[in-house]
This record gives structure tokens, sequence and C-alpha cells, in this order.
């Protein structure tokens, strides 16, 4: 186990604070889509809820998936962000020249992600709850393992973008950003897992997304949720943290091996 | 006394490219080390292999005694570099970076030590002028700065005032020097300019394709090798480095 030392994972955290504390630029994306999309949503839930047969409540079935997906994207998405800070500031020969160890890099960037994240899930709460009526009470204490289901799949899907983006360079950044739109289909975020062919209910099964929608949807329905599903799809996830950190530290080595780091901006070093 | 930086057959492959060519040296206390050559002979290869950031294909680095492969953290808490190609992030302010850089490398009484710098560097105007925006030669004191946050054992400049006018550049090289002569540290420096070097490094080392040609003191070397200046030995070994080789 390797000893961490707090005042550098610290240190990442704060070369953000000063970030986002100096530019609007990077604060206003905290907030701004997550608002667009309860908006969105809100209305559109509501209009379902006036033109369908009454006895079923759009709002937390759909309201409450776009509320948790776009939480799992703001996840993701700080732990890249803060990445990709790196990346356009041209920092990595600075920064890794330095007693910074890879699991010290990657805290840093989790707690940021933490940070950020948090920033747009209490808007979209108050938003949610405030303004179109949803209820965090229909999925009782269960909100916060699915929380913590998609916090944990977000921050392993941040740290293997990463990766990706470190090993193929900044211009493979274009391929970090579609990554929740290519899962969402799987995760079956809107409608349930039976809508699916076969082959992708396999792929499905894989993320611990799926679960978590599934759970949510069976519990509005009424339905009691198995508490095994939940911590099978949160232990998922944290097999995928751990899987994403062996894949971004593997690729860290090779860059220190192939010269990468130190030429970065070169993209490749063949 | 043991010294600050040692080297045992370093060695770096790119395929079958030789990039560095099995070198040996070390950097003792209050020594500046002058490592020269002409561009792709291996010097700034070495500068990111005794950094960590580039691995070795062979032989062993040793930074205040510490193995850089097996305690690459310890080893580098010794060490820190500044160097033309590796600015700040420019959209931090002068003092940002420097805290940013101090608690990286877990410096006591960080903010003391900060002051100190912006007052040794004459930065206290730009203390919260974002890097990006200020001269180069402004841009490469901030650097300095950095590479003296945590008063590192082992400094290691390459090119360090290749972008600034004579009169700053003097005046970085004596505060080097200065800071050289006062502790325990070494530097090993790295520039094309032969003036500076004689000026400041008390050995150099000729890099010639990924190896030591010549080592010795800058100010009697030439003259060992028939040469009048510092200049004409760098142009020779640059040009026709098997001639030295013989010699």
């Amino acid at each position: 186990m390797i000893a961490m030392n707090f005042k550098r994972v610290a240190a990442i955290m704060l070369r953000q604070f000063y970030l986002y504390r100096g530019s609007p630029v990077r604060v206003v994306p905290l907030f701004a889509w997550v608002t667009v999309d309860i908006v969105l949503w809100g209305f559109i839930t509501k209009y379902l809820n006036g033109i369908a047969s009454p006895g079923f409540n759009f709002i937390p079935a759909l309201l409450g998936a776009v509320l948790l997906w776009d939480f799992f994207i703001r996840v993701m998405q700080g732990v890249t962000m803060a990445f990709f800070e790196d990346v356009w500031s041209r920092n990595f020969l600075n920064i890794f020249a330095t007693p910074l160890s890879i699991s010290e890099y990657i805290a840093g960037l989790v707690l940021s992600a933490i940070a950020t994240s948090s920033v747009g899930l209490v808007v979209m709460l108050v938003l949610a709850s405030l303004v179109f009526g949803l209820s965090f009470l229909v999925y009782g204490a269960l909100l916060i393992p699915f929380l913590l289901a998609l916090f944990l799949f977000g921050i392993a899907l941040g740290i293997f973008a990463c990766g990706m983006v470190l090993r193929f360079g900044p211009a493979s950044e274009w391929l970090i950003w579609p990554i929740p739109a290519v899962l969402s289909p799987f995760a079956a975020v809107f409608y349930p897992l039976s809508t699916l062919p076969g082959w992708m209910r396999v792929i499905s099964r894989a993320l611990p997304a799926s679960y978590v929608f599934e759970g949510m949807r069976t519990i509005v329905a009424g339905g009691a949720l198995s508490g095994t599903t939940l911590a099978a799809s949160n232990l998922l996830a944290l097999a995928y943290i751990l899987l994403a950190s062996w894949f971004f530290t593997r690729i860290y080595y090779q860059a220190v091996r192939t010269g990468l780091i130190a030429r970065y901006s070169a993209e490749s070093v063949s | 006394m043991s010294p600050v930086l040692s080297v045992e057959d370093l060695r770096k492959l790119y395929g079958e490219a030789v990039a560095v060519d099995g070198i040996s040296f070390e950097v003792g206390r209050n020594e500046i080390v002058g490592l020269l050559g002409p561009n792709g002979a291996g010097k700034t290869t070495t500068i990111n292999m005794v950094l960590a950031v580039l691995e070795p294909s062979g032989g062993k680095i040793f930074i205040e005694g510490i193995d850089i492969a097996e305690y690459r953290a310890r080893a580098l808490e010794y060490t820190n570099f500044a160097a033309v190609y590796a600015p700040l992030p420019g959209n931090l302010t002068v003092y940002q970076n420097l805290r940013f850089f101090g608690m990286m490398y877990a410096v006591k009484q960080l903010r003391d030590r900060i002051e100190a710098l912006l007052e040794q560097f004459d930065l206290q105007r730009f203390r919260d002028v974002k890097c990006g925006v200020l001269s180069s030669g402004e841009q490469t004191r901030v650097g300095l700065a950095k590479a003296l946050i945590n008063d590192p054992q082992l400094l290691l400049l390459d090119e360090p005032t290749a972008s600034l006018d004579s009169a700053t550049a003097r005046d970085i090289r004596a505060r080097i020097r200065e800071n050289t002569a006062r502790g325990t540290a070494g530097v090993l420096w790295t520039s094309h300019n032969m003036y500076e070097v004689e000026e400041v490094c008390d050995r150099v080392l000729f890099l010639s394709r990924g190896k030591i040609l010549l080592e010795g003191d800058p100010k009697t070397l030439p003259g060992q090798h028939g040469k009048e200046t510092l200049e004409e030995l760098f142009v020779t070994v640059a040009r026709e480095p098997l001639t030295l080789e013989r010699v």
C-alpha cells in the first residue's frame, strides 16, 4: 500500500479551486446544463402526466431518471475536466517531475469531481423538487445507494477517460465527451431493460447504472427492490474504479517509458 | 562528502536509436556542472531521466544517495527544475503557482518561503498577475522561483537564461551561484551560451551522440584540446566529435 501525502492531494484540489474562482466560464457549466435538462424534462413529464391515463406519475420515473443520469455525467466530467486542465496548460512535465504519486493525483482528481458534481446535484435537487414537485420520499433511503453507485461508476469512467487521453494525446478529448451518450441506451435510463434486445441486455448487465434505473422504476411502480442487486451494482462500480485506476497507471508508466509525458503535446513519440 | 547526484552507466534507447549511451557522472555539493552539447546530444533526455519523467533503458540514478527507480517520490523531494519548454500554467497567478508547487513538495512555512522568493526574484508586483500574461523573461524568473521553492539539493536547469536579456541573465546567474555556494546543493545546468557556462560552471561535461566526450574545468578545457575558447571547443564537439574522441 502506497502512503499518500494529503498536502499533494489538496494541492490538486486547490489548483481547481483557483481556476474556478478566477473564471466564471468554468463555473457556469457546473449548473447551466443540468438546469436546462431539468427544466426541459420537467415540462415533458408534466405534459405526459396530463395526457397519460391517471395512476402513473412520470415525474419520479422520468425526471428522477434525468436527475440521476445528469449527476453521473457531472461526476465523470468532474474527473476529466480536472485532468484536462493539465492537458490544456501543458503541465504534465511540471507536475510529474514532483514527488506526486499516481494515487495522489487520482485522489486529487476524484475529490475535485466530488466538489464540482455536488454543485450540479444541489441545483438539480432544488429545481426538481421546488419547481416540478419531485418528491424524494418516493425513493426513500434507497436514493443514497442509487447516487453512490452512479457516483462510483462516474469516477471509474472519468479515470478511464483520463487514461485514454493520456494514451492518445490531447486531440482524443473529443472521444471522451460522447461516452455518456453512447452508454445511455444500455443503461436503460428511460425504459425497462426488457425493452432491449438480448445482446444489448448483456452489455447492460455489465453497467452499474442499469441496475440503478431498473431499481428506481421498480420502486416507483410500487415493487420491492432486492438489496443484493443494489449492493452488487455498487460493488461492480467499485471494481470498475480499481480497473480504471490500473488502466490509468499502466498508461502513465508506458508514457514514462516512451517519453510521451515529457513531450505530450506531440501526441505520440513515433 | 557524498555527491548530490550520481549517474551510473545511464542509457536510453528509442527502438534502435541510442539517445543516451552509457553515461556516468556526478554532481557534487556546492558544485555547478554544465551539461553541454549540440542539439540532439542527449542533454534533455538525461535531465528527463533524472526527473523520473522518462524511464532509462539501463543504468542507475541516485539523488542524495536514493535510487530514483526504487524510491521515486523520496528522491524527487530533493530535486526541482526549470526549463524554457516547461512554463508554469498561464491561467494561475504567480502566487497561486508557487503555492501549488510548494504544496506538491510539501514545503513547510510555505507562505514565508513564497514571500522570500518573490522578493529574491523581484516578483512582488506580479504576485497576483496570471503567469500567461507575463513577458518571457518574467516567466523565466517565476519558473526559477518555483524551481527553488523546496530549496532543492539538486537543481536541474535546462537553458534557464535562454529568454532573458543580458542584464537579467547575469543577475540570475549571480543569484544561482550565490544560492549554490550558501547551502549544500548542486546544480546541473545546460546552456548553449558558452560565455555563461564559463562564468557559472565549476565543471563541464561535453555530450555528443549520447556519450560524454570531454569533462573538465571550463576555463582550462579549451586549452587542453588546442582551442582558444569554450565556444570553439563546442563547435568542434558539434561538428567533428570523432577528432576529439581520439584526444
